[in-house]
């Protein structure tokens, strides 16, 4: 077993894992933060992905070793300071972009990693960036509508094809 | 997967002592060890890994004028450094699999993999660009010796890639959707002397370089140079996604695609 520290969503956790220890499953079984997802453990749907130092990163194929004082944010860090949804998640919300909801929170963050890189990303971008996401419930365009939105663009034009 | 001692040496030195250990593996972005690794196909007792070595990170350029890509170089890391020095392989390592997979997969543990459908190995055969580990310089046509084989020895570790920039390069990737990788690539070099042209995806040798067409275009830089030719269809991947004739015609329009792109 190994001591690992991290900062997740800006408090300073530690724990022991062993070095086979997935990033995912210590965020899940070690502090209890369900919120990240894991769908497919085989680095194919991204339902699992968190920032690591700002950057997404599938967390069910990092060691959790390999994060010691990284700085990591998951979905449960992303609402504002007084519990309201943040403006990513809200367009979510507003524009129906789940259903069952299990590919959300690695969509939010991938989301959130896109608008800081490019704040007013075009649709293709959009869809270029989400290359990693899957979800098998909405048929992607009422997220690629949402994530527009959360960019303060027009999203009229976003009609499913 | 199976448990292993987690080693997160800061140097290459460190690293080269502790991939010493009976059953040791090198971790680079982890991004095809841990699936494998998950499957149990891969069970090292040792697990040493290069995201600790910042001497192995990072991009510059050497006074021959080649880009130096460090062997623990994401793929994020050289599609922003090489935007404007070497714009083909830019959008190459810009296009490698998913975001996600790109801020954690390294340029030498794809190079070390050598996937046959991998996208890197047809920038480095194409660039002429040399490998170099903690022992050696090894040039790009002595590095790939076929599918998931390489020049390397056991616990070598690839430490930096030189790329000599061509005049003008382009990386078609006919995309295969579902893995994300290339279901057939091709990267053209065009230099002041030669063209260089690497395919990946098609054979069951892996990467290789198409020397008809490399001559055609020495000659007549244009996509219509490579019409008379033709790539035999013997020794191309068939799988569900393509067939081996499919996947040597796309060799082809791939190739005149990426001329046309020059
Ligand atoms: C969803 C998905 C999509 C992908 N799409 C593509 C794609 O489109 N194109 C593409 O080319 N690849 C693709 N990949 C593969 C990806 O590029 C991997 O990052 C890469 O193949 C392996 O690099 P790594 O740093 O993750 O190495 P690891 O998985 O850590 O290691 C791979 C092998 O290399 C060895 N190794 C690692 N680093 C070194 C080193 N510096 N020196 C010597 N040996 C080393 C390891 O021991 C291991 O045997 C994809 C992967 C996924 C999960
Ligand atoms: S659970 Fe990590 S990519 Fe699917
Ligand atoms: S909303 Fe169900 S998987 Fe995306």
């Amino acid at each position: 077993m190994t001591q690992v520290t991290m900062t997740v969503n800006g408090k300073s956790v530690s724990g022991s894992v062993e070095g086979r220890t997935l990033l995912s499953d210590f965020i899940r079984e070690g502090l209890r933060l369900t919120g990240t997802h894991v769908g497919c453990d085989t680095s194919q749907c991204g339902a699992c992905v968190v920032h690591v130092n700002g950057q997404p990163v599938k967390s069910c194929t990092m060691l959790a070793a390999e994060a010691e004082g990284a700085d990591v944010k998951t979905i449960e860090g992303m609402a504002n300071a007084d519990g309201s949804l943040s403006t990513i998640q809200q367009a979510f919300q507003d524009h129906h972009g789940l259903q069952c909801g299990f590919c959300t929170p690695g969509m939010v963050m991938s989301a959130s990693a896109l608008l800081a890189e490019n704040p007013t990303p075009s649709e293709a971008e959009v869809r270029a960036y989400l290359e990693g996401n899957i979800c098998r419930c909405t048929g992607y365009h009422n997220i690629v509508k949402a994530i527009m939105a959360a960019s303060g663009q027009d999203v009229a034009a976003v009609a499913a094809e | 997967m199976y448990e292993f001692e987690f080693k997160r040496p800061g140097t290459i030195a460190d690293a080269v002592a502790a991939i010493g250990a009976e059953e040791a593996q090198l971790l680079g972005g982890g991004q095809t060890l841990l699936p494998t690794m998950k499957q149990r196909l891969a069970a090292p007792a040792v697990l040493v890994s290069l995201g600790g070595i910042s001497e192995m990170q990072g991009v510059c350029t050497d006074d021959a004028g080649r880009i130096c890509v460090g062997g623990g170089t994401t793929h994020a890391a050289v599609s922003a450094a090489t935007a404007e020095s070497y714009p083909a392989l830019s959008h190459l390592a810009g296009h490698i699999g998913d975001p996600a997979v790109r801020n954690r997969g390294t340029i030498g543990g794809s190079l070390a993999n050598n996937d046959p459908a991998a996208c890197y190995p047809a920038a480095v055969l194409a660039s002429g660009a040399n490998v170099v580990t903690n022992t050696r310089e090894i040039a790009a046509d002595d590095f790939f010796e076929g599918m998931f084989t390489t020049a390397l020895n056991d616990g070598e570790i690839i430490t930096e890639v030189k790329f000599p920039v061509p005049v003008a390069a382009s990386y078609q990737k006919f995309l295969q959707p579902a893995s994300r990788f290339a279901l057939t690539g091709v990267f053209v070099a065009k230099f002041a002397g030669a063209v260089r042209v690497a395919v990946t995806g098609a054979s069951e040798d892996g990467v290789f370089r198409w020397s008809e067409a490399e001559a055609a275009l020495s000659a007549d830089f244009s996509p219509d140079a490579v019409d008379g030719l033709s790539v035999s269809a013997d020794g191309m991947i068939a799988d569900m996604h393509g067939s081996a004739a499919y996947r040597a015609n796309l060799v082809k329009v791939l190739t005149k695609r990426a001329v046309s792109a020059c």
